[in-house]
């Protein structure tokens, strides 16, 4: 059913755990849905310099949440935001197609993280 | 562990099943001597099958494709044949697809589904079902005993409150057959599908049990094989191959089910002891000897079926991911589980392999599963307001 990739990831997730001390969160979905994730960020000169998933769901779920961390790792928030589901999905050589949008949410969580990052920037700036 | 999916052909059965595909390969409705054999076979295995549910004689049994047909023909055909006495049907909120759907497919003609509501178990609420039971109630249709959390419905009891009304009862009893005796005629059942599979016979191949007096439509019509109600060249070889697992059943049930109950309260328990927030889904004793169901809050049923995989455990989940479907198992919303509780099962349907030694390396593994997938999760007790 799913790719060996993907198996990879859900067997070994990489950045897997949470940031106490993030500059960053972002959850998206809900348990009952079946699959729900949280990325947390860390940015040092607009880039993302540590990044964490904590992930509900299914393989999917999990293999994705752990790609997109793998992808976003370095990259500046420009670059990050650029990432899609359609990306991600790639990067793990496909998913199954009922997979493709219930489970496939990670970008959503990884661009929520950043723009939950913007919003404390701004506050911080008033 | 995953019987339910399917179950291997007991040797005995391929073995009665070859010479009907090699040798004796006659169509049983042929009138010349060549045929007989595979006539004496089939009606033999008739015989049997009819044997196994305690039924008035063997006549009253029509071979099928499956369970899904059996179903298929009791709902639709009897809703057809007496639609001018009512248009009312009635049946559970746990059943399986094949009756689910031919309910609904009704109610697009002019019929009126209500599904009945169930307790925490999965026990039909009797309560509702007299309720709901009125004149224009043609069909009660109600599963002998779920596959996904093993309850076994009262199926004698329901029968008396649906005959007070003069309704019929079909019940879907292939998750259950073979594995508990099934007494069509103590338990006032006037339809009962079977299936071979579920047996370790066949796939293919199923049957629907027909008191004398229940009239039906047929679903196929053509040349008018089994009294007219179930058109087609018989599956000779499949059904002589289920005649063949109804009789191993019927000798091996009784021994089975009780090594079968001792193996799935071993499991229950060793799966639910040792980790904190596991649930069991269903009743602790009203239940399939062979189904394990439980629950683990906080992480979700899939994630631990591809672990188990890994491990080379072959299990089933009541989450949607494994399903065609995004919503989890209707049959565990039914008996007030919540989504996310519903996302968290895990079934295992054991079957004649499974050893005590399978089940304590289940119950080895289980504890590490849990762990590493909730320190994986986002959710807490605190979120779930447990």
């Amino acid at each position: 059913m799913y790719t060996e990739k993907v198996m990879d990831h859900f067997k070994n997730p990489r950045n897997m755990g949470e940031i106490p001390d993030a500059d960053g969160v972002g959850t998206v979905g809900n348990p009952v849905c079946g699959d729900m994730m949280t990325i947390y960020i860390k940015v040092k000169g607009n880039r993302i310099e540590d990044i964490k998933f904590k992930t509900f769901g299914c393989g999917a779920a999990v293999a994705t949440s752990s790609m997109v961390t793998e992808i976003a790792k370095g990259k500046t928030l420009e670059e990050a935001m650029k990432i899609t589901r359609a990306s991600v999905a790639d990067s793990l050589g496909g998913l199954p197609p009922v997979k493709m949008h219930c489970s496939n949410l990670a970008a959503d969580a990884l661009h929520a993280a950043i723009e939950d990052y913007s919003k404390r920037q701004k506050e911080v700036k008033k | 562990m995953d019987h339910n999916a399917g179950k291997p052909v007991d040797p005995h059965v391929t073995e009665a099943m070859l010479p009907y595909m090699n040798t004796s390969y006659g169509n049983p409705s042929s009138l010349y001597t060549f045929s007989q054999a595979s006539r004496n076979a089939f009606e033999e295995a008739r015989a049997k099958v009819a044997e196994l549910i305690n039924a008035e004689k063997k006549d009253s049994i029509i071979f099928t494709s499956g369970a899904t047909e059996s179903n298929n023909l009791a709902i639709k055909g009897l809703a057809n044949r007496y639609k001018d006495r009512g248009t009312r049907i009635l049946t559970s909120a746990v059943e399986h697809m094949s009756v689910v759907n031919p309910c609904k497919y009704l109610t697009t003609k002019g019929f009126e589904t209500i599904f009945l509501p169930v307790d925490q178990y999965g026990f039909l609420s009797l309560e509702s079902l007299e309720k709901e039971l009125t004149d224009k109630t043609i069909l009660v249709t109600i599963i002998y005993a779920n596959g996904e959390v093993g309850t076994i419905e009262p199926i004698k009891e329901i029968s008396q409150i649906v005959h007070g009304k003069n309704a019929y009862l079909h019940v879907d009893a292939t998750a259950a057959n073979g594995q508990v005796p099934i007494d069509v005629r103590n338990e006032g059942i006037d339809l009962l599908t079977l299936s071979s599979n579920d047996m370790y016979g066949p796939k293919g191949v199923g049957a629907l049990y027909i008191k004398e007096g229940t009239r039906l439509e047929p679903l196929l019509h053509g040349g008018g094989q089994e009294r007219g109600l179930r058109s087609g060249t018989e599956n000779v070889s499949g059904i002589v191959g289920f005649g063949k697992a109804a009789e191993i059943a019927q000798k091996e049930m009784r021994s089975e089910s009780e090594r079968l109950i001792k193996l799935r309260d071993r499991l229950i328990k060793g799966l639910l002891e040792p980790i904190p927030h596991a649930y069991l889904n269903g009743h602790p004793t009203k239940r399939l000897p062979n189904n394990v169901s439980v629950r683990y809050s906080f992480i979700e049923g899939e994630s631990m079926l591809l672990s188990l995989d890994l491990m080379g455990v072959a299990a089933s989940s009541g989450s949607a991911c494994t399903a065609k479907t995004l919503e989890p198992s209707h049959v565990l919303l039914a008996t007030g589980l919540k989504h996310e509780e519903a996302h968290g099962s895990l079934m295992f349907s054991l079957g004649k392999q499974n050893t005590e030694e399978e089940a304590d390396y289940v119950v080895s593994l289980m504890p590490g599963i849990v762990k590493r997938l909730r320190a994986m999760s986002p959710l807490t007790p605190k979120e779930l307001n447990m």
